[in-house]
């Protein structure tokens, strides 16, 4: 196995959590729903996964635990949100401590235990290609899950009626209500959709990554997906890119290090981050372009007249 | 009805009264940990110190704690309320309680205060640390012995005096034994990030060493080692569990005795600010079992140990040049403790330029 080989799989593996949960927030925020618990989500999804695992022997009933306890969690948050119509950046926030501190405690007779890898399946044929086989084809389910959903996505916000729905919630909620589309019962979909990816972004996690339970484990990542949200002006595609770019610019900098190039360390940690901050920059240098591909209900509380 | 009242505030008051005489025969021994008490590593190691601590006093003693104290504004917050709440002594177990530490001792001059790693202490305020680095050396010496390529990595934290000795320390172990023996060094920036941890690591293996060592808190690295088939050493806590067939020894914080020791001077009412640095000698850091690894290795790191413990052996000991090739230690001379505890230069072989 070649070097660039070697780095194009590490890289796979630490975008793939990032595209995973940004995903789910990107639906969640096309609907005009903003969630700042994703890594609260993320980090309930990891140890349920763990736990499920431990408990089953089998990592993918481990996967659904991940995807179904993001789900239930996500709830919470629309119940409140949607229901309650409480300030849903606080109660996102809210979420994510509420999560940190309920895995911590969930987690705590699984701290040390070795974990149950989920292990790669290679298709047929294609894994024998050459370079890419390898790559792309003998991988575990859910970076196959992560790659299927950014086509999926992609074809039902701008292809199906349905996604025309999330979007015109997204745009322009009391238009969308008014034309006798279910505001908040299609907002609490994408919410929950949205801890589902997040739940299984955590699954990746504790099952792929590092196949292991520490509190705390998800480590930020639930922030940076909502960066690359932003980052990707709410497109499936430019997230996958953006991803992308964000696992390889950080796992070169470790290659760099091991290199000893002698360029400062702190910089070369700091290197993902600028490098989102200079997107960032470059995309909302139109500020027209960015308004138009901002939800413009987003974060925005629906109260329907009765 | 007056009476009743009159006669239930009074058994309220005595009882109260004796709830608070009961609470005041205990001494509260108080902990701020930086981590949560389950990390696998650090805390972990504090917290079952704290555990013996309960143990060996029994009733005598009540042992609270704050986990998850963020290093930084929130720290004194924290302390203050330890110190508030009656502690007749803290322990304050990270580096960067330094400053917390010292300004809420000031506030609280009956209140003694105990800080890990540090290098500021007060009237009211000892320190206490561990000679990590004599356990370094021996991982050096094997990681000399087991790596075909001679080239280990290693996982760096943040480039304080500490890592530093510790990266020192295990390159003049290795060297020792190969003079051509190479480390490539990767700095995490971080304490605790399994993923960038398990990151690091794999990188370290693309680029080809086959030994693996880690100044991090997760057991991630280990894992990694383990699923890449090469050999790798333990932090903070015996780590055997993550890599059974891959660890080769860990160092092991065992604070247990310590806390013992300091709480009965509180008891006895002998305590004094002091500056502790203890080693393998006093039992403050063991070595885990040396595992996978022959025969002729084994007795090689154990000899190393039993020279460092009496004193025979000091890790820094030259000739040792500096990594920009002035001299650092003549031949047979002995580093000071000033030295190490400030240590901001590589030794020669280090093959990495030092962050500043």
């Amino acid at each position: 196995m070649g070097i660039i080989e070697a780095i194009l799989l590490t890289v796979i593996t630490a975008a793939t959590p990032l595209v995973l949960a940004s995903l789910g927030e990107l639906v969640s925020e096309r609907a005009g729903v903003l969630n700042l618990g994703v890594e609260g989500m993320m980090v309930m999804g990891a140890v349920l996964a763990f736990a499920v695992t431990q408990a089953t022997g089998s990592p993918y009933i481990g996967v659904l635990a991940g995807i179904a306890c993001g789900a239930l969690f996500s709830l919470l948050f629309g119940f409140l949100t949607l229901t309650l119509v409480a300030n849903q950046v606080a109660t996102g926030l809210a979420l994510t401590i509420l999560g940190l501190g309920i895995s911590g405690q969930i987690g705590e007779p699984y701290v040390g235990m070795s974990g149950i890898k989920l292990q790669p399946i290679a298709v047929p044929l294609l894994s024998d290609i050459p370079f890419l086989g390898p790559l792309l084809f003998r991988q575990d389910i859910i970076f196959y899950l992560s790659i299927a959903l950014v086509f999926g996505l992609n074809w039902f916000l701008f292809r199906s009626r349905a996604g025309l729905k999330v979007r015109a919630i997204g745009d322009s909620h009391a238009s969308a209500h008014a034309l006798g589309i279910h505001v908040i019962r299609t907002r609490y979909l994408a919410v929950m959709f949205g801890g589902a990816c997040a739940g299984l972004a955590g699954a990746q996690l504790s099952l792929v990554y590092t196949p292991q339970w520490v509190e705390n484990m998800s480590a930020g990542r639930g922030w940076i997906a909502l960066a690359l949200v932003v980052f990707a002006s709410w497109r499936p595609w430019r997230l996958l890119a953006g991803g992308y770019l964000f696992g390889a610019v950080s796992i070169s900098q470790l290659h760099a290090q091991a290199l000893g190039i002698g360029i400062p360390s702190q910089f070369l940690s700091a290197l993902p981050y600028i490098a989102t901050v200079v997107v960032l920059i470059l995309i909302s240098h139109n500020r027209r372009m960015t308004l138009i591909n901002t939800p413009a209900s987003l974060g925005k509380p629906f109260v329907p007249d009765r | 009805m007056k009476k009743i009242i009159l006669a239930l505030a009074t058994s309220a008051a005595v009882l109260g009264f004796a709830a608070a005489a009961s609470a005041q025969d205990k001494t509260k021994i108080c902990f701020i940990y930086v981590g949560s008490k389950t990390d696998g590593g650090w805390t972990q190691a504090h917290d079952i110190g704290r555990q013996e601590l309960q143990t060996h006093f029994g009733d005598k003693i009540e042992t609270p704690f704050l986990e998850n104290v963020p290093e930084g504004p929130d720290a004194e917050r924290a302390i203050e309320r330890m110190a508030r709440s009656g502690c007749a002594l803290v322990f304050t177990t990270s580096f960067g309680f330094m400053d917390a530490t010292i300004k809420v001792a000031e506030k609280f001059p009956d209140v003694k205060f105990e800080h890990a790693t540090g290098f500021k202490s007060g009237p009211n305020v000892a320190t206490y640390n561990s000679r990590f680095y004599e356990g370094r050396y021996i991982q050096g010496l094997i990681a000399a012995k087991m790596s075909e390529k001679g080239v280990a990595g290693y996982i760096a934290s943040f480039p304080i005096p500490e890592v530093v000795m510790g990266i020192n320390a295990f390159v003049h172990g290795a060297q020792s034994i190969n003079p051509d023996f190479k480390v490539k060094v990767i700095w995490a920036n971080t304490w605790f990030d399994p993923g960038k941890e398990a990151d690091a690591a794999k990188a370290l293996i693309d680029q080809g060493v086959d030994i693996l060592t880690q100044h991090t808190d997760t057991t991630a690295p280990m894992q990694v080692a383990s699923e890449r088939g090469i050999k790798a050493f333990g932090q903070a806590s015996d780590m055997i569990a993550a890599g059974p067939n891959t660890q080769l020894t860990a160092i092991v914080d065992t604070w247990g005795a310590y806390y013992i020791k300091r709480t009965q001077a509180v008891l006895d009412g002998t305590w004094k600010s002091e500056q502790v640095w203890d080693g393998l000698k006093d039992g403050i850091l063991t070595m885990a079992p040396y595992t996978n690894m022959p025969d002729d290795v084994k007795t090689l790191a154990e000899e190393a140990e039993a020279k460092i413990r009496s004193g025979e052996l000091h890790p820094f000991t030259g000739p040792i040049k500096k990594q920009d090739g002035s001299d650092w230690l003549a031949e047979g001379a002995v580093s000071d403790d000033g030295t190490l505890l400030g240590m901001n230069f590589y030794i020669a072989g280090v093959d990495d330029q030092l962050p500043k």
